[in-house]
């Protein structure tokens, strides 16, 4: 199992070293180049030459980017344009909401999918399983940020169930200690403001939600399909086995292994695909910081988003190999 | 399987029990009526995160928006209008040359963190702008200052302007004397921005302790520009709290404030960044009123029984024109072509809201200095045609940049603007190559450098003063027109000369004759932009200039 973890920590250096280059390229070509991005519209030239030199811009390319990369290691990622602050401070600043948002998303999909297309595989060709289907398809083709706009006319404009934006409403007596909303509000004891965050959290993580529920649900019906038809199913059944012992220990056992991969990759790609979510909900996360950040071409947040986000992957990636490994013990083996 | 069944079953009862809680709990949410019984506070939406709570180091509306209730300047505008009275200042007077100004200060008059204020506290705050070095000089951080005062006791930049600040003297407690080494048409206007608002002394010197470094690759704003506790002004409410991760800026009455109290004891500024979210954010009761409303919803709005005040104009839209970019643009005639064939009573009719007007000058007609006798170059498709055929241009093919994704208080639809302009100059013959471009920075960019022959922008005025809006284009050689007309620049820069206001209202009378007899850009309308509150407030008088006092809103 270390070994496992050990290498897949290892992979991460070659991952990022080939994204470092090529982000450091990106930025190398930028029209303007940094400097313009740094000062804006009303930058003279000599200014644009000052912060060139400051920036040591004016250096060969191999030495920026020996600089660039050492910067990196060192866990610097500058300063976004935008606010002027550190990004790190920024991103620690921003990314509990994010997380917040994508693992409120991710246990819907979960909760409400497996058991969503275990059913519909148990009852292939009912009207569950045509439901779910089609259910699932509408899932998929609905684009997010077109539901999260649906989502909050009828449950917050119309209805008034719940806020329309934001992730507290103004006025609670929340602490802050970690940043999770939900989370400081049980720390505390300040369980209004835990479910003021709940509350606000519910319509953007079902809208966020929508793609990975279909393809869990389209995903477990496909895999319970495939090994309800397997012969040691039919034989652990006409011997006379316990139909529960079955279906728990068989089935869903072996079932679950492709749709645990997909949830991981589900979750990595949540991350990213918040950004739409959240713009509409102005969520306070990650997503609608990257989306003013890519406005205003803060290219400091972006590249460190974007290194950011490939940690994850290959995090979660991670992750995902020790739940496999833990659920088969086939794969610790190899 | 039964069990498995019954278990979801259970499971999907919680759920939707859960979901009921939810909405009981919630229930009191009500469009239009916010927050229930709680009517201790005040929430406003804008459309962009504040940068600083120095608003010395800001040159943006949303900054200023938040900072305007918590810090003073010297002189303000009258409310609801743009006429300048007295702020800080009770009387102000400048020498006859308009370089010696006398300030008459308010008495017992206390910053938030218990400082005096007095002409002391003034001189402080203009010393320690003068005084900027380093990154502060860049026009990133200090660009009003640099527009207002020009440059720095030391200037590290060899490009940076000329230093127009000379100094403060604190004559007396209550008497405050500014000299300038040259008369400018930015003064006295100057003195009432947001940006030139006074600190407390104290305060003043815990930011000095401070500085913003250009470190890494992005100028590093101060911490206590960033975080409340340190800033303290005079205004009516201070700024206590500033969470970052929920977007809202939180401000409490001052209880020691001079003037008329507060009557809402906390008000909070938060972010929405788009303009259907901040709408119906106020339908669904989450916020008690937002800035930017889109034109469109204004007559909705109103129709729900919302308050939507509309601001008087003072603003205007243009259509650029970049004799660089198209050397064609440099004939007065395809000029004077392209003006007359804009149907600019169309634009406005169709476009903007109610009480948008069209304009005849690169100014609306609150500013002083507006004139009845430009020439006029009213809706004509024929003469156009004419014109062109006289400059032997009757194949004029032209690039015609428009933005995308954004909406300004001038120019609320863009896009649509911009096909109705199109089909205009196509009917006169012009062919255009339409380039769609991002508004920041592609376009701002773009328009800036002069690559764009036609292009729409517009502005909105800081304080009324004419040089406010002409200077800012026709002082002098700017790269968006690419033009040089000696007599067009005279004209502009004589009015900056003159001290006394009624022969300044002339020499800009005379100036935008001059303007629109060259005509470098065709001015299309003035726009009023409208501010929208729930149905329970009773809002601010609103201002020409965007500066709501927040201190006036009350609940019904």
């Amino acid at each position: 199992m270390l070994r496992l973890v050990v290498r897949r920590l290892l992979q991460l250096i070659p991952t990022l070293l080939g994204l470092s280059v090529l982000l450091f390229l990106w930025l190398n070509r930028l029209p303007g180049g940094p400097a313009s991005a740094i000062l804006g519209e009303r930058a003279t030239e000599a200014e644009v030459a000052r912060i060139n030199r400051a920036l040591g811009l004016d250096e060969p390319v191999h030495v920026q980017y020996w600089r660039f990369l050492k910067r990196i290691f060192e866990l610097d990622l500058g300063t976004s344009t935008q606010t002027g602050q550190p990004v790190w401070d920024e991103f620690a600043l921003r990314f509990p909401a994010t997380v917040e948002l994508s693992v409120a998303a991710i246990l819907i999909a979960v909760v409400v999918g497996i058991p969503m297309g275990y059913l519909a595989a148990k009852h292939r060709g009912g009207w569950l399983d045509v439901a779910s289907v089609s259910g699932s398809l509408l899932g998929i083709c609905i684009p997010v940020f077109f539901l999260a706009m649906l989502l909050r006319g009828i449950f917050s404009v119309e209805l008034g169930w719940f806020p329309s934006q934001g992730r507290l409403t103004t006025g609670i007596n929340a602490t802050d200690v970690t940043g999770f909303a939900v989370l400081d509000g049980l720390l505390t004891g300040e369980l209004d403001a835990s479910w003021d965050a709940i509350t606000h959290l519910i319509l953007p993580a079902v809208a966020l939600a929508s793609i990975p529920l279909a393809v869990i649900v389209r995903m477990t019906r496909a895999s319970v399909l495939e090994v309800l038809g397997e012969d040691y199913i039919r034989t652990a059944e006409s011997k006379g086995l316990d139909k529960r012992t079955v279906r728990g220990r068989h089935v869903l056992r072996n079932a679950l292994l492709p749709v645990i991969t997909a949830v991981g990759l589900l979750t990595g790609s949540l991350l990213s695909g918040a950004v739409l979510t959240e713009s509409v909900f102005d969520f306070g996360g990650i997503g609608s910081f990257i989306r003013t950040a890519i406005d205003g071409r803060d290219y400091p947040v972006l590249v460190g988003f974007i290194l950011f986000i490939a940690m994850v992957y290959v995090l979660i990636n991670l992750l995902v190999d020790l739940a496999y490994s833990i659920i088969d013990p086939r794969v610790r083996v190899h | 399987m039964r069990i498995f069944k019954s278990r979801a079953v259970r499971a999907i009862t919680t759920a939707v029990a859960v979901g009921l809680i939810a909405t009981g709990c919630s229930s009191d949410r009500d469009g239009g009526d916010a927050k229930g019984g709680d009517k201790d506070t005040f929430v406003f939406a804008g459309a962009g995160d504040p940068g600083s709570l120095d608003p010395a180091l800001a040159s943006d509306g949303e900054t200023f928006r938040v900072t305007r209730q918590a810090f003073e300047a010297l002189l303000e505008h009258e409310p609801g209008g743009s006429k300048l009275v007295g702020g800080l200042a009770e009387k102000w007077s400048s020498d006859e040359a308009g370089k010696v100004w006398t300030f008459n200060l308010r008495q017992n008059v206390k910053f938030h963190d218990g400082e005096a204020f007095n002409a002391a506290a003034v001189c402080a705050n203009y010393d320690h702008w003068f005084n900027w070095k380093g990154t502060y000089q860049s026009s990133a951080v200090s660009y009003y200052w640099q527009t207002i005062m020009g440059g720095f006791a030391k200037n590290e930049d060899a490009e940076a302007p000329k230093p127009n600040y000379k100094s403060c003297t604190a004559k007396d407690e209550n008497t405050a004397v500014i000299e300038v080494n040259e008369p400018s048409a930015n003064l006295p206007g100057g003195f009432s921005l947001q940006a030139l608002a006074i600190h407390s002394p104290k305060a003043i010197k815990e930011y000095e302790k401070q500085d913003a470094t250009a470190k890494g690759d992005a100028i590093t704003y101060p911490k206590y520009s960033q975080e409340a506790g340190t800033v303290a002004g005079t205004g009516p409410y201070k700024i206590v709290k500033w969470n970052k991760g929920n977007k809202e800026v939180s401000l409490e009455r001052f209880d020691d404030y001079w003037g008329a109290k507060a009557k809402v004891k906390n008000l909070v500024f938060r972010t929405i960044s788009t303009e259907e979210t901040r709408r119906q954010a106020l339908q669904a009761g989450d916020i008690d009123g937002y800035d930017l409303v889109a034109p469109a919803d204004v007559t909705t709005l109103e129709k729900e029984g919302y308050e939507v005040p509309t601001r008087d104009v003072f603003n205007i839209f243009y259509l650029g024109m970049s004799q660089s970019a198209n050397p064609a643009l440099k004939k007065p005639e395809v000029r004077q072509a392209i003006t007359h064939a804009i149907d600019r009573e169309n634009l406005v009719n169709t476009q903007l809201p109610e009480g948008g007007k069209v304009a005849t000058q690169f100014m609306p007609d609150t500013v002083a200095g507006y004139s009845d006798k430009v020439k006029t170059y009213p809706f004509d498709t024929a003469k156009a045609k004419d014109l062109l055929k006289q400059a032997g241009e009757e194949k004029l093919s032209i690039d015609f940049c428009y933005p995308t994704e954004v909406t300004r208080p001038y120019m609320p639809a863009p896009q649509d603007m911009f096909e109705l302009m199109k089909a205009d100059l196509e009917k006169a013959g012009i062919t255009i190559k339409p380039k769609a471009m991002k508004w920041a920075p592609d376009y701002l960019d773009a328009t800036e450098a002069g690559s764009c022959a036609l292009h729409m922008l517009g502005w909105t005025g800081d304080f009324n003063d004419g040089y406010n809006f002409i200077g800012t284009w026709f002082a002098g050689p700017d790269k968006q027109w690419g033009f040089k007309d000696q007599k067009v620049f005279d004209a502009v820069n004589a009015a900056s000369e003159v001290t006394d206001p009624a022969g300044r209202t002339e020499a800009y009378k005379k100036a935008n004759e001059a303007i629109m007899e060259y005509v470098p850009g065709v001015p299309i309308s003035s726009s009023p932009p409208a501010i929208a509150f729930a149905k329970n407030v009773n809002p601010p008088k609103v201002s020409p200039l965007t500066q709501e006092n927040f201190a006036e809103v009350s609940f019904k």
